[in-house]
């Protein structure tokens, strides 16, 4: 199995605790592993990405190449369309909407979505509004996750193991909101496709 | 001792010196290389061994605070990012002369792209400039590996090792297989003690030596195990790569490379296995992350007519980190197909995070400054450098820790007013004591503002050295106490920040201007503390 995903949004938005939670799938296990960060000047609210990297066979590079990603997940739409160009033809965008305006050049929402729609692979959703739902917006990282499940070469259970592993010292409460969250995303997703 | 672990690259480092028995880490933070030492302050086994891992004040101390624990025999590892070199560079250079004792290890942690720096140096030039070998992983794994190595080196040679890391290779994830754990070193002191006191007497003679010992770093980088020589079918060309380069390379060939490659990984470059890729191929290509130290190096070396390829004749960018699509270009494949880019992205720089009291403060410097024909500021290293772009646009210079007190010093020497330097707390007692030691002992006219957040924020809130004695330290150092003034940063002291800079910039002397409140990222994490601290009770 490889699967390469860019994870996109903006710096403070949290884009590693996602990172981690597949991290800690994909060691368990034991599967290659990559993933470039960004740590620095760009996390005060400049637009921020990391490149995660899954394998069964040795993988070379830190970095995926243009046309070398399978899939991006974004916390932010813009920041979605930011990385288009590393998408295999036919790769997946698992999205939020919820639009982080933080520069007064952000273009209007309506010319977001219409770009967004060029791209029939694409999961859009409200991450924040769907993890009040079912949940506390503190997960709403964890409905995208679940959004992006499915787009992902690990298996669902194995996915939730790494929730256990990364909430567990939070206390059981955490965890099972979290699940939650994880689940509400995934079942979406999949009426998506 | 066997187990699996997904690590930064700073961080399989900093385990992999943990396990080959340190001693003490000396750094200041900096961008690429902070998470080395923050790791080390929160591993157990450094906490149950009491390892020295406090914040050094800047990366000149943490440089001869380490080589004084390496001259008792410990380990001592010190860690800084590139710019940090420059700082540290009069203990480094001269480490190689006195020589290690316990094992030394310099970290200098590089930034091509300047993804949070002010430029891109190469410290493989400082290590060769130096005489001293160095080391640059290729993945999380040999940063780990490495580390026993190059202290086992450093100790066999009786000198530093220069371990270079580059942003991508610092801040990417791999996984790490750990092995033995190594007992910390007793104090044992130097045999040779002539090389430890630097006097011309002394150095003349341990200069040859470092000459003749370099040959013999030479020899190891040729039999090193980083250094590898991979043939291929293909000698129409030879691939030399280093580093973390060398996976980009390998990202291009997934089905294996069809020329011959050499990774270099150890340096003094291995002049024999280079002679041999030469010797065999029809030409060499050169795919080197940093400025190109190999390219230029072996046109020299080797005085051959075959053509060498790389940043020099432009096939490679010579600006900028490599990634995996300018070594395919460089190799000339085909791209691979693509989805077209998004037209519609906009550029989102950083900026300073709302709330944050370097903005009150510049908010007030900049209303009263427009009461004022020229004004210059000059500013310094840290998060109120954002303060340069817009709304604020409020700094003229920008250069090196500490530049904002100098250069505000020189300008009203000049004849400048109002002369304005500010600079952040950490900053401050990095770099920023010198010279306002002497612009206090000319009374220059000019004020130095230290915008106080109580801690090293760029770098994500490490403890600050000066934190609690700013006041005391500018009066100590000869301030008059009259014009050392301290002012909260908050919104609702707008005016009254704006009349106390007023005056002080109308002092005809020097004014020291203490503008304090907690960087609004620690102060979160701090109330969630107290507040996860409350639940509990």
């Amino acid at each position: 199995m490889k699967t390469d995903i860019v994870l996109a949004g903006v710096g403070g938005q949290g884009i590693l605790s996602i990172a981690t939670i597949l991290g800690a799938a994909a060691l368990n296990e034991d599967l290659y592993i990559k993933q470039a960060e960004v740590h620095g000047m760009s996390q005060r609210g400049g637009d921020v990405q990391s490149n995660l990297r899954i394998s069964s066979s040795p993988i070379a590079s830190d970095l995926i190449p243009l046309g070398g990603a399978d899939l991006i997940v974004s916390l932010e739409p813009m920041e979605a369309l930011r990385y288009v160009q590393y998408l295999k033809p036919g790769g997946w965008i698992v999205t939020s909407t919820a639009p982080f305006v933080n520069i007064p050049a952000y273009p209007e929402m309506s010319v977001i979505e219409a770009e967004l729609n060029k791209w029939p692979h694409t999961v859009a959703f409200d991450m924040e509004e769907m993890a009040k739902e079912v949940a506390t917006q503190r997960s709403s990282n964890m409905v995208l996750l679940g959004a992006a499940a499915p787009f992902i070469d690990l298996e669902t259970e194995k996915i939730e193991q790494g929730i256990r592993t990364v909430f567990g010292a939070k206390g059981e409460k955490i965890v099972e909101s979290n699940l939650k969250a994880f689940r509400a995303g995934l079942e979406f997703a999949k009426s998506k496709m | 001792m066997n187990s699996k672990h997904l690590l930064l690259g700073d961080e399989a480092l900093a385990l992999g010196a943990i396990n080959a028995g340190l001693s003490g880490v000396y750094a200041y933070p900096g961008t690429p290389s902070t998470e080395i030492t923050e790791f080390i302050q929160l591993n157990p086994l450094a906490r149950e061994r009491k390892l020295h891992s406090h914040w050094s004040a800047n990366e000149k101390t943490a440089m001869e605070e380490a080589l004084g624990m390496s001259f008792c025999g410990k380990r001592a590892l010190v860690c800084m990012k590139h710019v940090g070199m420059n700082v540290a560079a009069d203990g480094f250079v001269n480490s190689a002369f006195t020589g290690a004792n316990g094992g030394l290890v310099v970290v200098a942690a590089d930034d091509p792209s300047m993804h949070s720096s002010q430029n891109e140096q190469d410290s493989r030039f400082y290590a060769q400039f130096a005489f001293i070998p160095s080391l640059e992983p290729s993945s999380q794994q040999e940063a780990y590996d490495m580390m026993a190595y190059a202290y086992d080196f450093s100790e066999k040679m009786g000198l530093p090792v220069l371990m270079r890391m580059v942003t991508r290779m610092a801040h990417s994830r791999g996984v790490v297989k750990t092995g033995e754990v190594r007992e910390q070193n007793p104090v044992k002191y130097p045999e040779k003690t002539r090389q430890w006191v630097l006097m011309p007497s002394n150095s003349k003679v341990r200069y040859k030596e470092l000459l003749a010992d370099w040959d013999k770093c030479r020899e190891a980088s040729e039999n090193s195990p980083f250094n590898t020589y991979t043939d291929g079918p293909d000698h129409s060309k030879g691939i030399i790569a280093n580093g973390i380069a060398y996976n980009y390379l390998m990202e291009c060939f997934p089905e294996g490379c069809p020329f011959p490659v050499l990774k270099i990984s150890q340096y003094p470059l291995p002049e024999k296995l280079i002679r041999r890729l030469v010797d065999e191929c029809d030409s060499v290509l050169v795919v080197e992350e940093g400025q190109p130290f190999i390219e230029e190096r072996i046109k020299g070396m080797l005085g051959t007519p075959k053509p060498i390829m790389g940043k020099l004749t432009g096939l490679l960018p010579r600006t900028g980190e490599l990634n995996p699509d300018f070594v395919r270009k460089a190799l000339d494949l085909p791209e691979l197909p693509r989805e077209e880019a998004s037209q519609v992205v906009m550029p989102r720089p950083p900026a300073l995070c709302q709330g944050c009291s370097h903005r009150d403060v510049y908010a007030a410097l900049n209303d009263v400054l427009k009461e004022y024909e020229n004004p210059k500021v000059f500013g310094d290293i840290g998060c109120y450098t954002l303060g340069w772009l817009s709304p604020f646009n409020a700094i003229d210079t920008v250069v090196d820790m500490g530049a904002s007190i100098s250069m505000a010093k020189g300008a009203a020497d000049a004849g400048q007013h109002p002369s304005v330097a500010i600079i952040g707390d950490s900053t401050f007692t990095h770099s920023g004591m010198t010279p306002l030691l002497d612009a206090i002992n000319e009374n220059n006219r000019m004020v130095a503002i230290i915008s106080d957040n109580l801690t090293t924020g760029m770098t994500g809130g490490q403890d600050s050295q000066g934190t609690g004695k700013l006041e005391d330290i500018c009066i100590g150092l000869g301030a008059d106490p009259a014009h050392v003034r301290t002012i909260d940063a908050l919104p609702k002291l707008h005016s009254e920040l704006m009349d106390l800079l007023r005056e002080e910039i109308e002092y005809p002397g020097l004014s020291v201007v203490i503008c304090r409140r907690e960087c609004i990222q620690t102060a979160r994490r701090h109330a969630a503390a107290k507040a996860k601290e409350a639940a509990k009770k």
